[in-house]
C-alpha cells in the first residue's frame, strides 16, 4: 500500500525483508545502510533482542531521488524469522508493496527455507494478497559457506515459477544492491500499472 | 490487492495541516503529527526540528500493530487510545477512522485531560477530511485535480537513474 502525496510531491512505498531465523535478513539492511549516502538515509531502527535477533522489525527508510518530480520513498523493513514470532511477522505484512525472500543457502536450513514461504505465503493471504501477483524476489543468501545447496536446485523448491532471484553474501554485500533494486523496480512498475485513470 | 492505496492532494492535505496546527495550540502541546497506519508519516507540526520523525512514523505504527494484535486476542476491535507517560514529554496516541494515527507530544505545560478534550474534537473533524479524502481517490477525480499521473509514462532509465 504505497502512500503517493501530491501535495509534498512524494511516493512512500514499502518493502518487506522476509525469510527463516538468520538466514540474513538485517544483514542486507545493514549492508544497504553503511552503503548508502547519510543525505539519503534516515536513522535505522532495529528491534531485537539482546543476542541481536530481531523481535519485532528493522526500519530502514531510504530516500532514492525522484522520478517525474516525485520524491521517491522506501520503507524497508524486515520480520522476525524466528517461527515463534508469527504474530509478528503478520503486522509487518500489512500495507507492503514489495517482498524479498533471502533464502539461508546452507544444506541443513532447506526446511527451514521451504517452511518460511509457505508462512509468507499464507500470512499474505490472510491479509488479501496473492504471492503470485505482488512483487516478489528471492535471494540465496550466504553463498559464501562451503556446505550450501546448489542454486538450480534452490530455485527448484522455492522458485518453480521463475521470479527474479539474486545470489547474495550479504556480509559482504555481494547481491545485497542487486536484490534491492530488483524489488524497487518491480514496485514501481506495479504502481505505473495500478493507477487509475 | 487490498484496499486503495493512501493518496493525499494539496486540498485536504491543507485543511489536514491547519487542523494539526489548531490542534497544537489549543492542547498546548509540543509536536502533533499524524500518520497512517503502515507507518508513513502523513503530517507534522511544532517542535519537530531535532525531531527524528520518520523513525517515530514507523514505531507509531508498529506500536499501534501490536496493540492491535492484543486487542484481537482479547476478543477487542482495537484499542482507540494508547497513552505513554515519561519524566518529560508525554504521548498520546489515538486511531482515527480506523486507518490514520494522530500523535500528540506533551509536557507539563498541558495535561492529560485537557489533550484528550482537544483531540476528541480534532478527530472528528479529521475524520471527516479522510472520508472525502478516500471517495475522492475511490471516484479517481484527484488524479485530474492533482495534475497528470506521474507515474503513468515512468520507464526502465527512470528507475534505473534512482541509484545512480
Ligand atoms: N557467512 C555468512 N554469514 C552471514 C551472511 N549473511 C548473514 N550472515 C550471518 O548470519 C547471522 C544472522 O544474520 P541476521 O541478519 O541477523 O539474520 P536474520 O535473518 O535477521 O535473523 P532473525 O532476525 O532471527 O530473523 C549473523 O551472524 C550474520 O553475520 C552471509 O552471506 N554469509
Ligand atoms: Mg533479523
Amino acid at each position: 500500500m504505497s502512500f503517493i502525496n501530491y501535495s509534498s510531491r512524494e511516493i512512500n512505498c514499502k518493502i518487506v525483508y522476509y525469510g527463516p531465523g538468520l538466514c540474513g535478513k538485517t544483514t542486507n539492511l545493514q549492508y544497504i545502510y553503511k552503503k548508502t549516502n547519510p543525505d539519503s538515509k534516515g536513522k535505522m531502527i532495529s528491534l531485537a533482542t539482546e543476542t541481536e535477533r530481531t523481535l519485532f522489525f528493522d526500519f530502514l527508510p531510504l530516500a532514492l531521488g525522484e522520478i517525474r518530480g516525485f520524491k521517491t520513498r522506501f520503507h524497508l523493513y524486515t520480520v522476525p524469522g524466528q517461527v515463534f514470532y508469527d504474530a509478528s511477522r503478520k503486522l509487518i505484512l500489512k500495507g507492503v508493496d514489495g517482498v524479498v525472500f533471502v533464502a539461508d543457502s546452507q544444506v541443513e536450513r532447506m526446511e527451514a527455507n521451504l517452511e518460511s514461504i509457505d508462512n509468507l505465503r499464507i500470512n499474505l493471504a490472510e491479509q488479501g494478497y496473492n504471492l503470485d501477483a505482488i512483487p516478489f524476489v528471492i535471494q540465496y543468501n550466504k553463498r559464501d559457506l562451503p556446505n550450501v545447496v546448489p542454486v538450480g536446485e534452490m530455485k527448484k523448491g522455492l522458485n518453480p515459477r521463475g521470479i527474479p532471484d539474486y545470489e547474495a553474501v550479504a556480509t559482504d554485500g555481494g547481491g545485497v544492491f542487486d536484490t534491492l533494486k530488483s524489488i524497487a523496480k518491480l514496485v514501481i512498475m506495479e504502481l505505473k500499472q495500478g493507477q487509475p485513470g | 490487492m487490498l484496499g486503495s492505496d493512501l493518496v493525499m492532494y494539496e486540498e485536504e492535505f491543507k485543511q489536514i495541516d491547519a487542523e494539526l496546527n489548531r490542534l497544537l495550540a489549543q492542547a498546548n502541546a509540543k509536536v502533533v503529527f499524524l500518520v497512517d497506519k503502515n507507518g508513513q508519516l502523513i503530517a507534522a507540526t511544532g517542535e519537530t526540528e531535532n525531531l527524528d520523525t520518520t523513525s517515530l512514523a514507523s514505531l507509531t505504527a508498529g506500536n499501534i500493530a501490536a496493540t492491535g494484535g492484543m486487542a484481537k486476542l482479547l476478543g477487542e476491535k482495537e484499542f482507540s487510545i494508547l497513552f505513554h507517560e515519561g519524566q518529560r514529554d508525554n504521548i498520546h496516541i489515538s486511531i482515527i477512522s480506523q486507518r490514520v494515527v494522530l500523535v500528540v507530544i506533551f509536557d507539563q505545560r498541558s495535561s492529560l485531560g485537557l489533550v484528550r478534550l482537544r483531540v476528541k474534537k480534532s478527530a472528528e473533524l479529521l475524520s471527516g477530511i479522510f472520508s472525502e479524502l478516500l471517495k475522492k481517490v475511490e471516484t479517481g477525480k484527484g488524479a485530474a485535480a492533482g495534475g497528470d499521473s506521474p507515474f503513468a509514462e515512468i520507464t526502465d532509465e527512470d528507475i534505473d537513474k534512482l541509484f545512480g
